[in-house]
């Protein structure tokens, strides 16, 4: 059988594969969608490519999950355990801490697919917490990208409470102790906290109810949800186009790049392997989340150390911070400050960042629309602030830990607790000031490289003896890239009296976004940029070297 | 009969009474030997009690009192048995050096010998739990998975799931228990050393801390398997995050970069 059969080929007849797309296209409209979208444009930078790290984390984050779907058993129902590990044999437990002691031993690939799936899990909230950074620090948040803002935003709640609701179906001893931990929570809510218990864990805690519920709404509610904010998201990127850094040829109405096909298709598909290679690499070295050591959960056991994922680790440093305060009012209703509290503050901040853009484009008057992503230090105020949460952000993460770094690092957890305390106020408020004295300096530098031309580090005697250092001019590309910006300024309160000489009425709101705006935009908070007619008396050769 | 009554006052009949009362009680001393072996014990004990009493002065007594009835520095060693002073002193935390939230464990400075003699010392000062034999403390005779279910139930909220060590206020740790001799675990439960309660065999029966030495055993050794990997200290979701932050984010942004220098326009030609 080694006769090669010549196929003879008519030459008219199309490809399959052209046959196929013209009955799409005769039917969906593929060519002229496709004709759309192809040529989109995306810019190379990398911190453009950290969305593209969550995307991918979170399609791996489906594809594992489906495999761990398919052996979960999301049971309260109490078992005994027969299984191969051991250490565990004959133990009572339920059958979703059971079956996930057969997905980690006795399943095939089973143990490196929890893993997989729990470190991608970790990895993708990182990947949006520093894609919002990216995009607050660069502005890229101004109109007409607010509404996408808010779609990253709730992608990132969404992201948080959806890895709750899965690290706490294995059922194992540290996954109950918080599930007990949020059921303390929604308890302290006045009035209506018992009534939210009830009716989440169908009766006490925990009943048998809490699991089956948390499966649902871990492997369809919220991924249902995600999956379409995540389309939504996309396609409001395709539509505003991507933001641009602004250079020689790079300006507000265009975006520089690669198109999207076949270039970006390409790198992206390489990107998406190599983000799936890094994540399955640690997830097959790295243990997380070893259920089979913690044990079934028991409400009557605990152990130290017992922390949430890093993504709720603020919320546990704000509850570790907080003094356990609480007063019983008359009636015998127990308020209890300790959990209130921070449990205010938590979604209070978050509040607080969705509505970021809305609050600047308050602040600014500002209708145009930006494509081009500000450098951090043309913003100083907004930078600080950035810096400040976070470092309000770090301390509470640290609180949440603190007893792991008084173990190993010999300290005592009281007076980690106490610097935590006093650092969330102090810290942020250091933080802000030198952020911003940070970009300013950035902000009178590139003044200076502007106007001066940039320091060669070459030594010159000039006749009279004096020595002066060798400035060179900077290249025209590398001028424009340094002046592109235009600076906001501070809001003006306007006269006093109108024509007629009659007192002007200011609301109080508009007289303190004038106060925030100088704060913003003020002398003191940015550096004004060299003007051309600056450069040119300078260039034109004032005995300047 | 007749012989023997006749022959009774025969002038080596007396001789002869002795010589079977002596072999009677050669039977005898051979029958009963081990009381005498007590006795050569007791005697050795005794011995090493004073040794031990010695020991004890020059080390101990400048804190625990001249009697063991403690003092300012140190607290009474009336009734805290041999099985105290061998954990605290084969531990290396007797005799301690300087006053801190707790003992340190330090290089042990006496030997076995030494730290018997001690004991014995101490343990003749008033009844205490005595130093266990090897067949209590065998981690192959327990049961892990039921000492792990003890273990979750009365030691972790201070030491760890699997006893990676925890903190107690004011820099007072529940140290980590890896490395930790069968028989200090043993001891420990008996004795309750610092903040740490003790675990009488009437709450805690021996069989029971078997099992839990068993599960240490199985969770918490150079040798126990580590099923997923990097075991990253044990000390769950703090370890992890900062894994995912450093070693994760990290070698993503890396690749990251990588990606992004890498435009078409790169190529120079
Ligand atoms: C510098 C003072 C000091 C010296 C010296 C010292 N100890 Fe102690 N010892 C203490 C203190 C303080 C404690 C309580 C420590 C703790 O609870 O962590 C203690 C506790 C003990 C205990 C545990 C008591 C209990 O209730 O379980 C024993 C046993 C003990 N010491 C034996 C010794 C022996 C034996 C020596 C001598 C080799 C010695 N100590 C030397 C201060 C001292
Ligand atoms: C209230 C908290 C607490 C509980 C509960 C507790 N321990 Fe401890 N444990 C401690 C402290 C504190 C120490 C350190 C004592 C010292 O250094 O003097 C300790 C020391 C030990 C040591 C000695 C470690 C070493 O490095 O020498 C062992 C072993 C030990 N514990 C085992 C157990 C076991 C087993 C249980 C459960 C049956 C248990 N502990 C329950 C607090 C606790
Ligand atoms: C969208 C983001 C998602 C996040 C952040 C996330 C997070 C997690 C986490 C942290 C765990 C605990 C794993 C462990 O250590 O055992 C988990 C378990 C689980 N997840 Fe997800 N997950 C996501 C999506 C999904 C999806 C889409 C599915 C199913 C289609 C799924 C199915 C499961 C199942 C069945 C378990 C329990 C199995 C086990 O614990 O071994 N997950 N998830």
């Amino acid at each position: 059988m080694s006769t090669a059969t010549k196929d003879p080929k008519t030459r008219g007849k199309a490809p399959a594969g052209e046959k196929i797309a013209d009955w799409a296209d005769g039917r969906v409209g593929l060519y002229s969608l496709a004709k759309a979208n192809m040529r989109k444009i995306f810019p190379d930078h990398w911190s453009f490519l950290l969305g593209e790290i969550c995307l991918y984390s979170f399609i791996i984050l489906i594809l594992t999950g489906v495999y761990l779907t398919m052996f979960f058993v999301p049971s309260m129902a109490e078992v005994e355990y027969h299984g191969s590990y051991v250490p565990m044999q004959g133990v009572m437990m339920t059958e979703a801490y059971a079956s996930t002691l057969d997905i980690s031993f006795d399943v095939r690939g089973g143990l490196l697919v929890r893993q997989i799936h729990h470190w991608a899990a970790l990895i993708f909230v990182v990947g949006i917490m520093f894609h919002m950074m990216r995009v607050f620090f660069t502005g890229s948040f101004r109109k007409p990208r607010e509404i996408n803002w808010l779609f990253g935003w709730t992608l990132f709640i969404l992201a948080v409470f959806t890895g709750l609701t899965g690290y706490s179906l294995p059922d194992d001893l540290l996954s109950g102790t918080g599930i007990r931990f949020m059921e303390g929570a929604i308890l302290s809510m006045p009035v209506v906290g018992t009534y939210i218990q009830m009716f989440l864990f169908g009766g006490e805690f925990p009943g048998h109810d809490i699991i089956p519920r948390f499966f649902v709404i871990h492997v369809l509610l919220l991924p249902g949800i995600m999956l379409g904010l995540v389309a939504a998201h996309l396609i409001l990127i395709i539509y505003h186009k991507h933001t641009h850094f602004a250079g020689p040829g790079r300006t507000n109405d265009n975006v520089v790049g690669m198109p999207f096909l076949p270039i970006y298709m390409a790198k992206a598909g390489g990107f998406f392997f190599l983000v799936f290679g890094v994540i399955a690499a640690i997830a097959a070295t790295a243990t997380i989340n070893p259920v089979w050591v913690l044990g079934p959960y028991r409400p009557d056991q605990v152990s130290t150390n017992a922390q949430p994922d890093w993504y709720l680790g603020f919320s546990e440093g704000l509850v570790r911070m907080m003094p356990g305060w609480e007063w019983v009012i008359p009636g015998g209703y127990t308020l209890n400050f300790g959990l209130m509290i921070p449990l205010a503050v938590f979604p209070g901040v978050l509040v607080l960042i969705g509505l970021y853009p809305f609050f600047e484009s308050w602040l600014t008057r500002d209708n145009r629309e930006h494509h081009i992503a500000q450098r951090p230090r043309n913003a100083p105020t907004r930078t600080g602030l950035g810096v400040a949460w976070l470092v309000a952000y770090g301390v509470a993460l640290v609180a949440g830990g603190n007893d792991v770094w008084a173990v190993n690092f010999n300290l005592s957890i009281n007076a980690i607790t106490w610097v935590c305390r006093i650092g969330f106020f102090v810290f942020p408020v250091v933080a802000f000031v030198i952020t911003r004295r940070i970009c300013l300096g950035l902000q009178r530098r590139d003044r200076e490289k502007v106007l001066h031309g940039r320091e060669t580090g070459v030594i010159k005697r000039l006749p009279h003896g004096e020595f002066v250092e060798v400035h060179e001019p900077l290249p025209r590309e590398a001028l424009y890239t340094l002046t592109a910006h235009d600076q906001d300024r501070p809001a003006e309160l306007g006269p006093e009296t109108d024509e007629n000489g009659v007192r002007r009425k200011v609301s109080p709101l508009e007289r303190l976004r004038v106060k925030i705006s100088r704060g913003y935009f003020g002398e003191q908070a940015q550096i004004p940029k060299p003007t051309s007619e600056e450069y040119r008396e300078i260039t034109s050769g004032h005995g300047h070297h | 009969m007749k012989k023997l009554s006749v022959r009774r006052r025969h002038p080596l009949a007396a001789l002869v009474v002795l010589l079977l009362a002596l072999a009677a009680t050669g039977g005898l001393y051979a029958t009963l030997a081990p009381a005498d072996e007590a006795q050569a014990e007791a005697s050795a004990q005794s011995l090493a009690i004073e040794e031990g009493k010695k020991l004890y002065d020059v080390g101990c007594s400048s804190c625990h009192g001249s009697g063991g009835q403690g003092s300012s520095d140190g607290p009474s060693l009336t009734g805290v048995g041999a099985a105290a002073v061998d954990f605290q002193v084969g531990t290396g935390r007797m005799p301690l050096q300087q006053p801190g939230p707790q003992a340190e464990e330090k290089p042990v400075v006496y030997t076995q010998a030494e730290i018997d003699q001690l004991a014995a010392y101490v343990a003749s000062l008033g009844p205490g739990p005595s130093v266990p034999n090897e067949s209590a403390y065998d981690p192959s005779a327990g049961d892990a998975a039921r000492g792990g279910e003890l273990f979750r139930t009365n030691c972790s909220q201070c030491h760890n799931f699997t006893g990676q060590g925890g903190a107690l206020t004011h820099g007072k740790e529940a140290p980590a228990l890896d490395n930790v001799d069968p028989r200090y675990i043993y001891e420990a439960m008996v004795t309750g050393p610092a903040s740490m309660p003790s675990f009488p065999n009437s709450t805690l029966p021996e069989e029971e801390k078997q099992d839990i030495i068993a599960w240490l055993h199985a969770v918490n050794t150079a040798d126990s398997p580590s099923p997923g990997g990097l075991g990253l200290g044990g000390f769950g979701p703090v370890s992890e995050g900062l894994f995912a932050w450093t070693f994760g984010m990290g070698a993503l942004i890396a690749v990251a970069v990588w990606i992004g220098a890498r435009t078409a326009k790169a190529r120079k030609s």
